[in-house]
């Protein structure tokens, strides 16, 4: 209820705001889009002078956005503000508040919209600043490729989420299966689901969000990566999913499926509840968002980490998690750089997002006192540096989007005929291209 | 005769200025509502309006004028015809069930008997749960992973293996015209058996002294008078329906594969889910606002011309 009370008394707060500044802002045109705010920022540190900050971030990664917001308001004197909003209400909120000048000082985005978002011009330039960090050059390369447009950098990785195969060592344990011992390639992986799954009772094999989009590329596109093989041209404007890799991908799924070894509920998935049946302790083996360590350790005690093979084995993940970056709307433009720069200092990435077991965004920074204490997050944190992020203006559409083409494409493939590959490859085609 | 002005019968000007005075009064009255009406109504259909005729993307804003390639891109939508199709499927469904549902629950407990009151409260308890929170609880029971139903069914012996309640196509819709039933029938009950209480029931008793059976009565006594009740609800039920969202939002998402998509849906997809085009997204509104105003008017004048008869 507070926090309700408190975002709206914000809104009204940031209306009223809104409204002083539209008649300064009128008299200097639309310039303040992009350039405007880059003059001052050039200092590393930015400005800690008790400033108010907003910042919206989506609801899957509000643990680790608490712990950070936390940290950093204990420790400095501006203030940050955060507001949690559902998954599916993200683009809509940041939508609304983008058309009428109304967006939070920060915010974080799915690093797969990134680019589209920044063409978009939704984020402030901090190219200048970016370069001033000390460490520049070991920050995650695949969330600053997502916010560079035309050489210009306007976004910093926010929180990264990779994933790997996250399976279950009690079940393991019982389907006389290695408890030690993930899956180093799919036709492995199959089996020890098939084996988890005689177990019966409540018990599946494995598990996937069949009717979420998001999910799917999150877990399945590593698969494919693993073999070197690519999901997309360079520019994002072709899809190359129909390959044999990704046909071979799609065949073992839909084995599983045949064969019942897929929990109930698989294919009606929208991805609101796809890690429920794992965490309940349902599920053998299945592809997991790492960010999930924590919370399924605390729910079944300590869970298996291995990373996601391709066919043949080789391993790859997506980095995804969200990306986070100035808004264009921003007045406090130096406060937040220095919110964004602590954010990549040693203490948030060790001190808060390793310490809690996630995965940290600067790469010289991956040994450090926690990962060393856990394998399974060295591990993690290994992969990651394998790992790829897919970078398309409309990816959104082609593939989280509720009945996207890439969603056409999988059922086909897993739970229809089959067959259709090519044609609905070039569906997903068109959309990119578009 | 002469006369004090006074107690002269009001002069002219007087009269105006009465009037007048009267006239300020109406409005006064009137203004609150009329500036609801132009704030929350007029003032927004003439933005979706200018939107449906703008280059309008969700995150850039209005980008100028982009007339008519918005209606063209709107009606050439790849799901458009299957939602429109999925729509008027679902209303007919929704309409001819609640309808008919509705009246029969509303003549099993207008009399009032022993257990009437605890059957029409029952019936009625589901109208107090909003809409989104009736669609979640059902999303929970229908779940394949801790939902009840589908256990309870298989150790009933209705069903072989698992039911899969928004698997298939067809499964998904009646699902959710189950809930929607659940939901609305005690409420369109309430509106019928007002309805039926006010027919006098003198005109039954003669009915049934000219040697009317039961049946005869209800056909040609009953039906009729409930006639403007009945339209009432037929009105509500079809404009409801062809407005459908929060239950498949919900409960489907459109899915699987498209077959569950609404027209109001569709719009809240291209606004937000994807192409973030609010220029289509304003263009499809406006097609349904038009279709829903010929609807009403069409049904209006059926009424009337029930009342006429």
């Amino acid at each position: 209820m507070a926090t309700h009370r408190r975002a709206s008394a914000r809104l009204v707060a940031s209306f009223l705001a809104a409204g002083l500044a539209g008649s300064v802002l009128a008299a200097c045109g639309t310039s303040s889009a992009d350039g405007g705010t880059q003059e001052a920022q050039v200092s590393a540190e930015g400005v800690d002078d008790g400033a108010e900050l907003t910042l919206w971030t989506r609801a899957p990664l509000e643990q680790q956005a608490n712990l950070l917001v936390e940290a950093y308001n204990a420790s400095h004197e501006n203030q940050v503000e955060l507001t949690v909003v559902p998954n599916d209400d993200y683009v809509a909120k940041v939508g609304a508040a983008a058309g009428s000048g109304g967006l939070p000082d920060l915010f974080a985005a799915d690093i797969v919209y990134v680019p589209n978002w920044v063409q978009q011009g939704l984020f402030a330039d901090v190219t200048d600043a970016i370069a001033e960090l000390d460490h520049a050059d070991q920050i995650n390369q695949g969330h600053l490729a997502g916010g560079t447009l035309d050489g210009r950098q306007h976004v910093l990785p926010f929180v990264l989420d990779v994933s790997v195969m996250f399976y279950n060592k009690d079940l393991y344990e019982q389907a006389g299966l290695d408890p030690e011992q993930g899956p180093t390639t799919l036709a492995e992986f199959s089996e020890q689901a098939k084996a988890v799954d005689e177990l019966g009772g409540d018990v599946n094999g494995t598990y996937f969000g069949g009717n979420c989009g998001g999910c799917l590329v999150f877990t399945w596109f590593p698969q494919i990566w693993a073999a070197g093989e690519d999901v997309m041209n360079e520019d994002g404007t072709e899809s190359l999913l129909a390959g044999d890799t990704a046909q071979e991908v799609y065949g073992v799924w839909k084995d599983l499926v045949d064969s019942d070894a897929v929990g109930e509920g698989s294919k009606e998935e929208t991805g609101a509840t796809w890690t429920g049946p794992f965490l309940e302790g349902e599920v053998g083996v299945m592809p997991f968002p790492a960010t999930m360590l924590a919370t399924a350790d605390e729910a079944l005690g300590e869970v298996g980490v291995a990373p996601i093979p391709g066919p043949d084995g080789g391993a790859s993940t997506f980095v995804g998690g969200d990306g986070i970056g100035i808004s264009k709307d921003s007045e406090n433009a130096d406060q937040a750089w220095n919110f964004m720069s602590w954010l990549m200092s040693e203490e948030a990435q060790v001190e808060v997002l390793a310490k809690n077991g996630d995965v940290v965004s600067r790469g010289d920074l991956a040994e450090n006192e926690y990962s060393s204490k856990d394998p399974r997050v060295l591990a993690v944190n290994e992969v990651a540096a394998q790992g790829r992020t897919p970078l398309a203006i409309n990816f959104q559409q082609a593939f989280n989007a509720p009945g996207s083409p890439w969603m056409t494409m999988i059922r086909n493939e897993v739970f229809g005929e089959g067959g259709t590959v090519e044609p609905d490859n070039e569906e997903i085609t068109a959309v990119l291209g578009q | 005769m002469p006369v004090t002005p006074s107690a002269s019968p009001p002069t002219r000007p007087a009269v105006v200025a009465v009037a007048r005075r009267r006239a300020l009064h109406g409005w006064a009255y009137a203004a609150p509502t009329a500036l609801l009406v132009v704030g929350l109504f007029v003032l927004p259909v003439l933005l979706v309006g200018q939107m449906s005729l703008s280059d309008w993307p969700l995150l850039a804003g209005n980008q100028g004028l982009n007339a008519p390639e918005n209606y063209v891109d709107a009606v050439t939508h790849r799901f458009f015809w299957d939602s429109v199709v999925f729509t008027l499927k679902y209303t007919l469904i929704a309409t001819v069930l609640l309808i008919g549902l509705g009246l029969g629950l509303a003549l099993l407990v207008q009399e009032s008997s022993r257990w009437s009151a605890v059957l029409r409260t029952s019936i009625l308890v589901p109208s107090a749960l909003g809409l989104a929170s009736a669609s979640l609880l059902f999303y929970a029971l229908y779940s394949p992973q801790v939902g009840p139903l589908s256990p309870l069914l298989q150790r009933l012996g209705l069903a072989d293996g698992p039911v899969s309640f928004l698997g298939t196509p067809d499964s998904a819709l009646w699902s959710t015209v189950f809930l929607v039933v659940w939901r609305f029938a005690g409420f369109y009950m309430l509106l019928l058996m007002v309805g039926l209480q006010g027919i006098p029931h003198e005109v039954i008793e003669a009915a049934r002294m000219d040697g009317a059976n039961r049946w005869q009565s209800f056909l040609h006594v009953t039906l009729p008078l409930l006639r403007p009740s009945l339209a009432l609800c037929t009105v509500l039920c079809v404009t409801g329906s062809l407005l459908a969202f929060d239950q498949f939002y919900i409960l489907t998402k459109g899915g699987p594969d498209n077959s569950t998509l609404t027209v109001v849906q569709l719009i809240y997809n291209v606004a937000f889910q994807g192409q973030n085009d609010l220029g289509i997204a304003a263009a499809l509104s406006i097609v349904v606002l038009v279709v829903l105003v010929v609807v009403n008017v069409a049904q209006m004048r059926a009424m009337r011309a029930g009342q006429e008869d």
